[in-house]
């Protein structure tokens, strides 16, 4: 499975090595010498490789380059390509002399938990030592650069969804396709095959590479897509999953369109889980050393990769699949120097045969691996006798896992299998099947059985049906049995526990186990969160049921009693990047723009992003300031004439003979008698009597009104009015929609608007009127409503004519001596004119009498907020309320300020919008929410803004500065 | 009788070290249920079991049990971002969180035990000339009311996340920003272990997998609680389960103004330091911190429907990672490590509970929304004081569950009687 | 994620529809203060069924009632309610 005729160059840690396509960088590793791959989180230790996939702990390697560069990138899951640069984590100034293995000497001082007892300073030593601790923690190096490639997302559906390509999986794909149902199949190797690649098979009268290159050409015959190096990651409600797909390795370059990983959610019918098994380690003293390895892995190595993973082995094991490990490796020329078996008795046909070739023991368990950077042999205890033997590999097998993941995930209960020592897949909850390995199914003619059980089940229960579903494949290979663990989790008489690793990444010994559980760290949480057992990047895929095991023990209780935690997405650990896929960057968040936003861009305005929409802020000339530019904008609205795009606000269109009955629940106003042609301002409350938003309300026609609401508002009341006319109110006749997007509008606001109102050939009508009519064909609505408090007209306009509007606007605006103005402008005009705005004085947590709107309700209620209105603190006289403010000095109020009595004190309230005043004097003035505010006139107050260091005397005043008797938008 | 708690210090852990660490005691003990409590405290997360420590520490009353159904801190207390800071917009919030962060700043000591409590400064962002004028306005409010706040520039920012995407044309681009530097972090599991040493020391029982089935009511007054071990007499029972609130609150006839919904969070793979502050954004609704021991520990928005499973829905992991990117781009080939979700008490104002029921005797604190491990020492200190004298501490006082009859509600979000997203 | 059978479109995804609120949290405006205050700010938040109010809100609009077992996820009941479409 290696191709030996073509070399793949690539470095670690610097040098220069040569590999195989098919290699990961751990085989690669492995082939050329190389065992120290890596050190450990906490003492540094010298390690390894122990795995052959995604549970290794061990072999660690930050991966590629600048926005490419991946850390804790397992060289075990990771196949080579020319190029590959790969350097080791956690170690200075290099893997091979670490400074950091330090801590190995002081290791019995820092346990388990150890920074919970000390540094208990005060405050500011806690704060050096933190600094130390966190450069020491840590594993792989940062990433500092933006990335590189491209992620996506995409949805697929299926019938069956099959997770691995083992027997199991294949079989069970396809017994699934074969009975018609669509079929996705997930594999997160590069290759289908799963367990096939490490063990020999004849299966169908095929080897088991020929059988696979079949069952994929039939599985694409009958339309089942097939995902290789891509991982199912989670289970989520509704059988829905999410997958993985790498395009390419950590680090490596995409080919064109740069796209990395793919992210596939995925909702299937049923879901077969074929994800194996993984193989545990044992443990005793040094079991961490380099050349400690699982002995599934071992074989692997050998018969996948070609690697011979050490010449002298020892073989440790509690089953009978281990012995497979002693064959295959003496088979490729290595010394078995001893196989240690823990059992009492192992009498199959495999033990038989190996016995006959090697010396192994009963009843034999290790105590030690010898050596530091490489084991060079073990000591062992055979029935109380201990033992030495010299080997340069250690094959060690604790028994197997299912990778029972996913169908947690799903929501699936567990069974506990004493012997095997395993957590088994219990009752399903959604549609998922677990089968082969995974259901702790063994010996290959069982998992191939039981794939294609499942596969058929899957599809059956879909309504597929059965009888054409194929026949389980016949396998043939030397060892089809069971394994026959017997698991024993106590350690051996004579094993040191502190350097006996329950979980190798975080360096979890046995013995801090002992001292959680001593400290009473019991509940499997606890001791979990304690000792940082399983919290690794393997997140305890080989530690979880030894450590389990050990509190058990100590608690005279069963596993199952101790339990598990729980397993939770992901199954292997997933880049941020694929999580993301295109939602990121610029892309983050929507971006909405008006109908005017290229003539808008033209004149490279500041923007204002309001919500997701941007809106010109001003459009200054050159060289003048923003400031400079809202106020030039703002007082020719005053003394001229002034446009401004108003598109974004909200606006409804509500039809229907019962359209009134129906505003009258959405508008806290009168709106029964609005007669057809008029519009008045109005509010709408929230449930709890807040005002929520204000606007205007339209009569059309009889029965056609129009309502606007603040550009925010926008997305809220669509599900307000969804709300009164689907629950409160179905039985109205009435319909309602958004038509925001459909009319565009322009304001047209100075004592010159009639004019160029009139001179687009329209009458203008009178103030809170409104007139329909047409200009260069297209039809627009003009409603005479002023913001600004001058004599202006709102002009609608289906969306893609409004740029041809503007257009003509402009040139009259111009001729008449106006301007275009942004929000700066509207801003500075509302202000002054004592208009609340939705987001500053309408905060969401103001009553109408707050806002002085009191007036303004409709007495006999029926409207959204009503009922709560009459609870006694929204009419408590001390609450915030809408005021003005002016400067005494005349100097610009601070926006944000609070207002105080004295300058050490609480806030009274606070300057929700400052302005200025446009009648040339250009003083400060604000609009504000002040305790008891209309009760406090002419009071002086300061408003202090410490944040900005500005503190402004101001003087309490009725918040309408300009025109107050109303006459001017009037005329 | 409690053995007396043996300090933790590095001289006792260099002892430990020459004798296999053998001789530490039990961190708490493992009692069982006694007759009668003057206070049995419902619910052992970091609440509770602070809520007992005040209880036997400021006002003396030592006999306190804290049930709890299963293990301690295992609810909300380990399954939060482990942010602490004080710095919201509304006076009520600030005042009790500000009690709550004083009484963070000397907690280690107090109770000898190392929460690496991590004062590294909470940043919020700001996008614009607006967001910055609303930063302005809240830091205001903070520096009024004697709360520390700072606002920082555009390139102080910068300076102090040097990965921010500072680029002028991002999405969300950069303006500045306001720091409260006594914000941070602290290790939350410690918080409940802490406490419960501490509490435990004072004779406090601190008992476990001991679940309240029922809560005992003779002629209106709560006279104890049933559980799966036993019944047990009190004084006063103390709901403190916030996840739960509203079962067990349902046991003595009580229906509150809260939701349960689901909160995400996850965490990358540990990585040496590269981000040394809490980063948030009021634009991009997520959060952003790096714990000591290296993962980049991401949050964002509920699941914003009733749940109490503990399974949250992918969409909303996705979208944290992608504004977790869109921040700091060099996040992007991290990998979410380990991804989990709590069930939070959602309350309809978006502030807690905390004051007397209407049933006598019975207390509850809870409604905690997704703000509750900040408050964890304040929370437990006020509630301790109600409990303790029968009538809430000025902190507390706003926060009682008649305040959704009366109007006066505690609408930090502005968003109204619904729970809510922020 | 969910897959909601709305009524009017068939099978979606959750990240189609908003909850909007637990049945019996409709506030009727013409409702006394007590009414109102009950269905506002008191629920029964069952660990279990439930029935509950949805919105198709990137879909047809429509509203959705639907019983929903809170910790399983299972929808067991999902029918249209509301003005007709």
């Amino acid at each position: 499975m290696i191709d030996r005729d073509r070399g793949i160059a690539f470095t670690f840690d610097g040098r220069t090595y040569e590999g195989y396509p098919g290699d990961t960088l751990a085989s690669a590793l492995l082939a050329q010498g190389v065992h120290l791959m890596g050190r450990s989180f906490k003492y540094h230790r010298p390690r390894g490789v122990m795995a052959a996939g995604v549970e290794e702990p061990n072999a660690l390697v930050g991966v590629g380059t600048g926005g490419r560069f991946e850390p804790n990138t397992r060289a075990t899951d990771l196949f080579i390509y020319e190029g590959l640069k790969a350097v080791s984590q956690n170690r200075w100034p290099s893997l091979g002399l670490d400074i950091g293995a330090a801590n190995s000497l002081i290791a019995r001082f820092i346990p388990a938990g150890f920074y919970y007892k000390t540094f208990i300073g005060p405050p500011w030593l806690w704060k050096i030592y933190e600094h130390v601790i966190r450069q020491a923690a840590g594993l792989g190096a940062a990433p500092n650069a933006a990335e590189a490639d491209a992620f996506e997302h995409r949805a697929a559906f299926c019938d069956v969804l099959v997770v691995g390509s083992g027997p199991a999986g294949l079989a069970a794909a396809l017994a699934a396709s074969e009975a018609g149902a669509r079929v996705i199949l997930a594999e997160q190797d590069i290759r289908l095959g799963g367990a096939l690649l490490r063990d020999p098979a004849t299966l169908d009268g095929l080897s088991a590479l020929d059988w696979i290159a079949e069952a994929e050409a039939r599985l694409k015959t009958l339309g089942a897509r097939i995902l290789t190096r891509t991982t199912a990651m989670g289970y989520y409600d509704h059988n829905q999953l999410t997958l993985i797909e790498r395009r390419v390795e950590a680090g490596q370059t995409p080919g064109p369109g740069g796209l990395a990983q793919r992210l596939w959610r995925v909702r299937a019918g049923k879901v077969v889980i074929a994800a194996g098994a993984s193989e545990r380690p044992v443990l005793f003293s040094n079991n961490d050393r380099p050349g400690v390895m699982l002995a599934q892995a071992a074989r692997s190595y050998r018969r996948r990769f070609g690697v011979l993973p050490g010449r002298r082995a020892i073989i440790a094991t509690n089953n009978d699949d281990a012995y497979r490990t002693a064959l295959d490796l003496a088979e490729a020329g290595a010394e078995i120097v001893a196989i240690l078996d823990s059992r009492p008795l192992a009498d199959s046909p495999i033990c038989q045969a190996a016995r006959a070739k090697f010396r192994a023991h009963l009843d034999a368990r290790l105590v030690a691996a010898l050596g530091s950077k490489r084991v060079n042999g073990a000591t062992a205890v055979v029935a109380g006798r201990t033992i030495s033997v010299e080997g340069d590999l250690i094959a060690v097998s604790g028994g197997f896992t299912p990778l029972v993941h996913l169908h947690m995930q799903a929501g699936g209960a567990l069974d506990w299998n004493d012997a095997g020592g395993a957590f088994t897949p219990g009752a399903g909850r959604q549609g998922q099947i677990s089968a082969g390995a995974a259901a702790r199914r063994e010996g290959l003619s069982e998992v191939l059985a039981d794939g294609a059980r499942a596969g058929g089940e899957a599809a059956s229960a879909l309504g597929f049906r059965s009888g054409t579903a194929r026949e389980a494949p016949i396998a043939a290979t030397a060892f089809d049995a069971p394994h026959h663990t017997l698991a024993r989790f106590e350690t051996a008489p004579g094993v040191n526990l502190k350097t006996a690793f329950v979980d190798t990444q975080n360096d979890v010994t046995a013995a801090d186990i002992d001292l959680a559980w001593r400290e009473g760290y019991r509940s499997v949480e606890h001791l979990k969160r304690y000792t940082t057992l399983g919290m690794a990047t393997d997140q305890g895929k080989s530690s979880n049921i030894l450590g389990l095991a050990r509190l058990a023990a100590a608690e005279g209780r069963t596993v199952p009693e101790v339990g598990l935690t729980t397993f939770r997405p992901p199954f292997t650990p997933v880049t941020l990047g694929a999580l993301a896929g295109e939602a990121t960057g610029a892309d983050m968040a929507p971006l909405r723009r008006t109908p005017l936003f290229s003539v808008h861009a033209a004149l490279s305005p500041p923007w204002q992003p309001v919500g997701y929409w941007q809106r010109p802020r001003a459009y200054p000339r050159p060289g003048e300031s923003l400031a400079a530019a809202g106020l030039r904008e703002a007082l020719c609205v005053r003394q001229s004439v002034g446009m401004t795009d108003i598109s974004t606000l909200g606006k409804f269109e509500i039809v229907g003979p019962d359209a009134a009955a129906f505003l009258a629940r959405i508008c806290a106003t009168p709106v029964a008698k609005l007669a057809v042609g008029r519009g008045r301002y109005t509010f709408m409350l929230r449930e709890d009597g807040m005002v929520v938003d204000d606007g205007t309300l339209w009569r059309l026609d009889e029965h056609r009104y129009l309502l606007t609401s603040s550009t925010g508002g926008a997305d809220r009341m669509p599900a307000l009015l969804s709300y009164v006319r689907h629950i409160l109110d179905p039985g109205l006749k009435v319909a309602f929609a958004s038509v925001q997007e459909r009319w565009g509008a322009v304001a047209v606001a100075g004592p010159g608007a009639a004019a160029v109102v009139r001179s687009l050939g329209l009458e203008p009508p009178a103030h809170m009127g409104l007139t329909r009519g047409s200009v260069d064909a297209g039809q627009v609505l003009v409603l005479a409503a002023s913001y600004s408090g001058e004599r202006a007209f709102e002009i609608y306009a289906p969306a893609h004519e409004l740029t041809d509007l503007w257009r003509r606007l402009d040139t009259a605006i111009t001729s008449e001596g106006g301007t275009t103005y942004g929000l700066e402008a509207l801003e500075l005009l509302r202000i002054e004119k004592g208009h609340i705005e939705t987001g500053a004085e309408i905060d969401g947590r103001r009553t109408p009498g707050d806002l002085d709107l009191q007036r303004m309700l409709r007495g006999k209620g029926g409207y959204v907020g009503a009922p709560a209105l009459a609870r006694p603190a929204l009419t408590d006289p001390q609450r915030l309320r809408f005021v003005g403010l002016e400067a005494v000095s005349g100097a610009p109020i601070p926006e944000g300020a609070m207002l105080l009595t004295k300058a050490a004190g609480r806030p009274h309230g606070h300057v929700t919008s400052a302005g200025l005043r446009l009648d040339g004097s250009g003083a400060g003035i604000a609009l504000s929410l002040l305790k008891a505010g209309p009760e406090r006139l002419g009071e002086t107050l300061i408003a202090a803004s410490p944040s900005r260091g500005r503190n402004v005397l101001v003087r309490v005043v009725s918040p309408v500065f300009h025109d107050p008797e109303g006459t001017r938008y009037r005329e | 009788m409690p053995g007396a708690m043996k300090g933790y210090s590095a001289l006792a852990l260099l002892k430990g070290g020459f004798n296999g660490h053998k001789s530490w005691p039990r961190a708490w003990r493992a009692p069982e249920p006694k007759a009668f409590y003057d206070v049995v405290i419902v619910g052992g997360g970091g609440h509770g079991l602070a809520t007992a420590y005040y209880l036997a520490k400021v006002h003396g009353v030592r006999r306190v049990a804290v049930l709890e159904k299963s293990w301690i801190g295992g609810g909300n207390t380990g399954r939060n971002t482990t942010i602490v800071r004080s710095n919201y917009r509304l006076p009520q919030m600030q005042t009790f969180l500000e009690l709550s962060l004083k009484l963070w700043e000397g907690l280690s000591q107090e109770l000898n035990y190392n929460l690496m409590f991590s004062q590294r400064g909470a940043l919020l962002l700001g996008h614009s000339d607006s967001d910055m004028t609303r930063l302005a306005e809240l830091g205001d409010s903070l520096l009024t009311n004697g709360i520390d706040a700072k606002r920082l520039s555009r390139e102080q920012v910068a300076r102090l996340v040097p990965l921010l995407d500072m680029s002028p044309d991002a999405r969300f681009p950069v303006h500045g920003g306001l720091i409260q530097p006594r914000g941070g972090t602290a290790r939350h599991d410690a918080v409940a272990w802490g406490y419960a040493r501490a509490a435990d020391a004072l004779g406090v029982d601190v008992i476990q997998n001991c679940e309240v089935t029922g809560i005992d009511i003779q002629g209106g007054k709560t006279v104890g609680v049933q559980t799966t071990k036993g019944a047990i007499g009190a004084d006063r029972v103390a709901i403190c389960v916030a996840g739960d609130s509203s079962t067990v609150a349902a046991m003595a006839g009580l229906r509150l103004p809260i939701e349960s919904h689901m909160l995400q969070a996850f965490v990358s793979e540990p990585v040496k330091p590269m981000i040394n502050t809490v980063i948030m954004s009021r634009s991009i609704h997520c959060y952003i911190s790096q714990s000591d021991k290296g993962e980049i520990v991401l949050g964002g928005d509920p699941d914003l429907y009733p749940s109490y499973s503990k399974r949250g829905i992918p969409m909303r992991i996705e979208e944290v990672a992608g504004q977790a990117i869109g921040l700091v781009p060099a996040l992007s080939r991290l990998r979410m490590l380990r991804c989990w979700s709590g069930v939070t008490d959602m309350s309809f104002d978006g502030a807690p509970i905390i004051g007397k029921t209407p049933v006598e005797n019975l207390y509850l604190n809870g409604g905690w929304c997704y703000g509750g491990f900040k408050a964890t020492p304040g929370s437990g200190f006020v509630y301790a004081h109600t409990l303790a004298t029968g009538a809430p501490h000025p902190a507390n006082a706003p926060f009682g569950l008649e305040r959704f009859a009366s109007g006066a509600t505690i609408d930090e979000a502005a968003s109204g009687p619904q729970p809510q997203s922020r | 994620m969910f897959l909601i059978a709305c009524p009017h479109c068939g099978p979606r995804s959750q990240a189609e529809f908003v909850y909007e609120r637990a049945e019996e949290a409709v506030a009727y405006p013409d409702g006394t203060p007590q009414e109102t205050l009950a269905a506002l700010y008191t629920r029964a938040n069952p660990r279990d069924f439930a029935w509950e109010l949805w919105r198709h809100a990137y879909g047809c609009r429509g509203w959705i009632r639907m019983r929903r077992h809170r910790t399983t996820h299972e929808i067991a009941e999902i029918e249209a309610v509301g003005a007709r479409l």
